[in-house]
């Protein structure tokens, strides 16, 4: 990973955790607009959604996602099976595009909605958040920690929602430039292909290392964690299955077992490490234009003083951005496509999500609240703008999108 | 976290054969995958398969027959398994008495819940569940089983439902041939409320060492511990296993204690208030309100519901388990108040005290961390 990663002491102390005021200020906060009443009927409004998808709940849910378990399961199995023959370019292919669907599906649609509880309510020990643990660098407790409660809970408050910016970019005109940014663009495309390993050394959470607020026996725990973990992702990626297609090729072929075999472990363990690489850069995209298309707004730590369940809600709503597509796109994308309604019901199962998004987009028309969407082309632009832009100084908060308008 | 099945007992060899390929499917488990084949072969719980379901004629109960995974440990007639099984989309855990023979020749184990409507396992499994469907098996329970050696005389008390256990000794007993001197009296409402007639009546006609007396209660009344005299003038001298309602083995136990040896008297007490919601013997406490913390809910019970069912009707998420307060599942921190126990009556409650919601009411208002 990039030093700017792994080593907090290239980055200045209070990076993408900026107090201070702002230079530019944000357009007014729909916050201001809407009278305490109003935002009181808003977040009832948003309950009574929750609540009735709570209530219908059953059968054909449950259905759904161990089919999606299901498949992943016999995807992987196909695509281990391919790249046994990966020294032929159509197996290695065919194999390594298996093997990234399947760990594209196994990180968005399975591993992060059920390690959110979004199945808890089914009461099943094999399906539960308490018990999941999925195929990244991230040791499941640790992510849970860092995302479902942090970043949950304080989404695009600054300073406090330490996934704005993963702490090490500047994406929001309000945070101050130091003059590191000026190397962002460039960070951000290692990030992306090693997102994973990124997403993990987040968890650890360096502040609150060196402030102390993170005792250390709990940072060397999560370390031994990671370490852990990283060890059994690499052998199984980069050391077992490299063997075993090789065994496997060497067994296979009839002249030079040996040639043959050292070239299926190379092929194998290229494979593998093509679909980690597109894993980490499906995952990067789709996260970065659920949060960071301009148009989303970010927070002070005062304006958030004494919120209600309703404000709670509007700030969701403002924090998040929506990515248009078919139903294909929205499973490969764990459905964060619709991570407007992710964000307002974390804890709803994503397969839903599509269903409430009509409802909540008409909320959001009726309250005179901008649903941020567009189509994947447009948002991921809008991503690499604003890196881009705001790598340099100044840069100015763009227009927001007219209420409830696409 | 949700509760799962037994642990089974796996070979060592198999275990570390099992641990190395784990470096090929982490963060999975083989397991993960060999249950894409077949979901009993599972080494992290017992599971089974249901084979065949079998209405028990006019009885409202239903037989269903399971195949366990290879690992099933077996049972001693008389004991009960927890049955984990998805209803709607929830894992539901329930105990039941196992009613087949342990070395019945299809190699399958029996359970024959009967159905109350008001429940949410039994109308399931007496009505919607198919063969093929798998469950989860818990541990195999219970102290209520023949002695060894096997005593001379026996002497059979049952009511309603509380011949699932007598039935699977009665199956053992004349599968060994050893169905000796048994005096069964049997209770239910109407004859055809007697579940597995027409089994105990060809074990009657067959058995010439089993005598079945079957008491209609819709007629002839409950019975009265004292009417044993002339049903079986010789029931002090001979060990007897009784299963039934509450108020019949309260009955009995006090019988057995002014009058004879209440150390060969054996009861086995079920939850039959409602689907595996205790039915207290203790007394009606007066219930109270309840407040969820971590879920910003209140809700209140009469006395008799548990937490857990308050919160359910009002609408809270909360854990469970057993709902018999077996397995620990439901527990949530107490902050303030009193609770009452169902089962035993007793009122206690510490603030900070982990409490089981499925079978504690609250005496007055409580407050709970869930």
């Amino acid at each position: 990973m990039s030093a700017t990663l792994t080593d907090p002491s290239t980055v200045p102390a209070a990076l993408g955790a900026d107090p201070q005021p702002a230079s530019h200020p944000q357009e007014e906060s729909p916050l201001t607009r809407l009278s305490p009443e109003q935002i009181e009927r808003l977040g009832q409004e948003l309950d009574a959604i929750h609540e009735e998808v709570f209530a219908d709940l059953g059968e054909r849910d449950s259905r759904y996602i161990r089919a999606v378990i299901r498949a992943h399961r016999q995807l992987v199995l196909g695509a281990r099976a391919l790249l046994a023959g990966s020294r032929y370019r159509p197996l290695w292919l065919a194999g390594t595009a298996a093997l990234s669907i399947a760990k594209i599906l196994e990180n968005m649609e399975i591993g992060h909605n059920v390690m959110h509880g979004q199945w808890d309510w089914m009461n099943d020990p094999d399906i539960n958040s308490q018990t999941w643990d999925w195929d990244t660098a991230s040791p499941a407790q640790a992510w849970r920690h860092s995302h479902n409660y942090e970043h949950h809970t304080f989404t695009n408050i600054r300073g406090k929602d330490r996934d704005l910016g993963y702490e090490i970019m500047r994406i929001d005109p309000q945070q101050r430039w130091y003059p590191i940014y000026v190397l962002q663009p460039l960070y951000n495309l290692v990030l992306m292909g090693f997102f994973e390993w990124g997403v993990a050394l987040h968890d650890l959470n360096f502040d609150a290392i060196r402030s102390g607020e993170k005792p250390k026996e709990q940072a060397i725990a999560e370390l031994k964690a990671i370490g852990g973990k990283a060890r059994r992702q690499v052998v199984k990626d980069y050391i077992a299955f490299p063997a075993l297609s090789g065994a496997l090729s060497a067994a296979a072929s009839g002249g030079s077992r040996r040639r043959s075999g050292w070239r299926t472990f190379k092929t194998t363990l290229a494979a593998n490490f093509t679909a980690n690489i597109v894993r980490n850069v499906w995952a990067h995209s789709i996260i970065f234009c659920g949060h960071f298309p301009d148009q989303t707004y970010t927070f002070a730590e005062d304006e958030v003083a004494d919120e209600t369940r309703g404000g709670w809600y509007v700030r969701q709503l403002l924090g998040a951005a929506n990515i248009d597509g078919g139903p294909l796109f929205h499973l490969l994308s764990g459905n964060l496509s619709f991570q407007v309604e992710h964000h307002l019901y974390p804890d709803m199962p994503s397969s839903r999500y599509a269903q409430v998004a009509p409802r909540v987009r008409d909320v959001c028309r009726r309250y005179g609240l901008p649903y941020n969407t567009g189509p994947f082309s447009r948002q991921l632009g809008s991503v690499h703008r604003t890196i881009l832009r705001l790598a340099f100084p100044g840069g100015e908060p763009r227009a927001k999108p007219m209420p409830g308008v696409q | 976290m949700p509760e799962r099945g037994a642990a089974p007992q796996v070979s060592p060899v198999r275990r570390r054969a099992l641990r190395l390929i784990g470096s090929f499917t982490s963060p999975l488990a083989p397991d993960d995958y060999l249950e894409l084949v077949n979901p009993l072969w599972s080494t992290r719980e017992l599971r089974g398969r249901v084979e065949r379901v079998r209405h028990e004629e006019g009885s409202g109960a239903v037989t269903v027959s399971i195949r366990p995974g290879w690992e099933w440990p077996g049972h001693l007639p008389g004991q009960y398994v927890r049955l984990g099984i998805e209803v709607d989309g929830v894992h539901h855990w329930r105990a039941y008495s196992l009613t087949s023979d342990p070395l019945a020749g299809d190699g399958c184990i029996a359970i024959t819940p009967k159905l109350v409507p008001s429940g949410k396992v039994s109308p399931y499994l007496c009505s919607r569940v198919r063969p093929g469907t798998i469950v989860r098996l818990g541990g195999v329970e219970g102290t209520f089983v023949l002695p060894d050696p096997l005593p001379a005389r026996l002497l059979f008390v049952s009511a309603g439902s509380g011949v699932t256990p007598i039935i699977s000794m009665l199956r053992s007993l004349a599968r060994r041939e050893v169905l000796g001197d048994v005096v069964h009296v049997h209770c239910a409402r109407t004859p055809e409320q007697v579940i597995f007639s027409r089994e105990l009546r060809g074990l009657h006609e067959r058995h010439r060492g089993y005598r079945l007396h079957t008491r209609l209660t819709a007629t002839q009344g409950r019975l009265a511990p004292a009417e044993l005299d002339g049903l079986c003038p010789d029931w002090r001298e001979r060990e007897t296993f009784a299963c039934g309602p509450t108020g019949l083995l309260d009955a009995l136990g006090e019988h057995w204690r002014s009058d004879a040896d209440p150390a060969r008297m054996h009861v086995e007490r079920f939850g039959v208030g409602g689907d595996g919601i205790v039915a207290g013997d203790g007394e009606r406490g007066c219930g109270g309100t309840i407040d969820f913390c971590a879920s910003a809910l209140s809700a209140s019970s009469d006395g008799t519901q548990p937490i857990l069912v308050a919160g359910e009707s009002a609408g809270a998420q909360l854990p469970f388990g057993c709902r018999m307060g077996i397995c620990h599942s439901c527990v949530g921190r107490l902050r303030s108040g009193q609770v009452r126990d169902l089962r035993s009556g007793r009122v206690h409650g510490q603030p900070g005290e982990l409490l089981r919601t499925c079978v504690n009411a609250p005496e007055g208002a409580i407050e709970i961390d869930l």
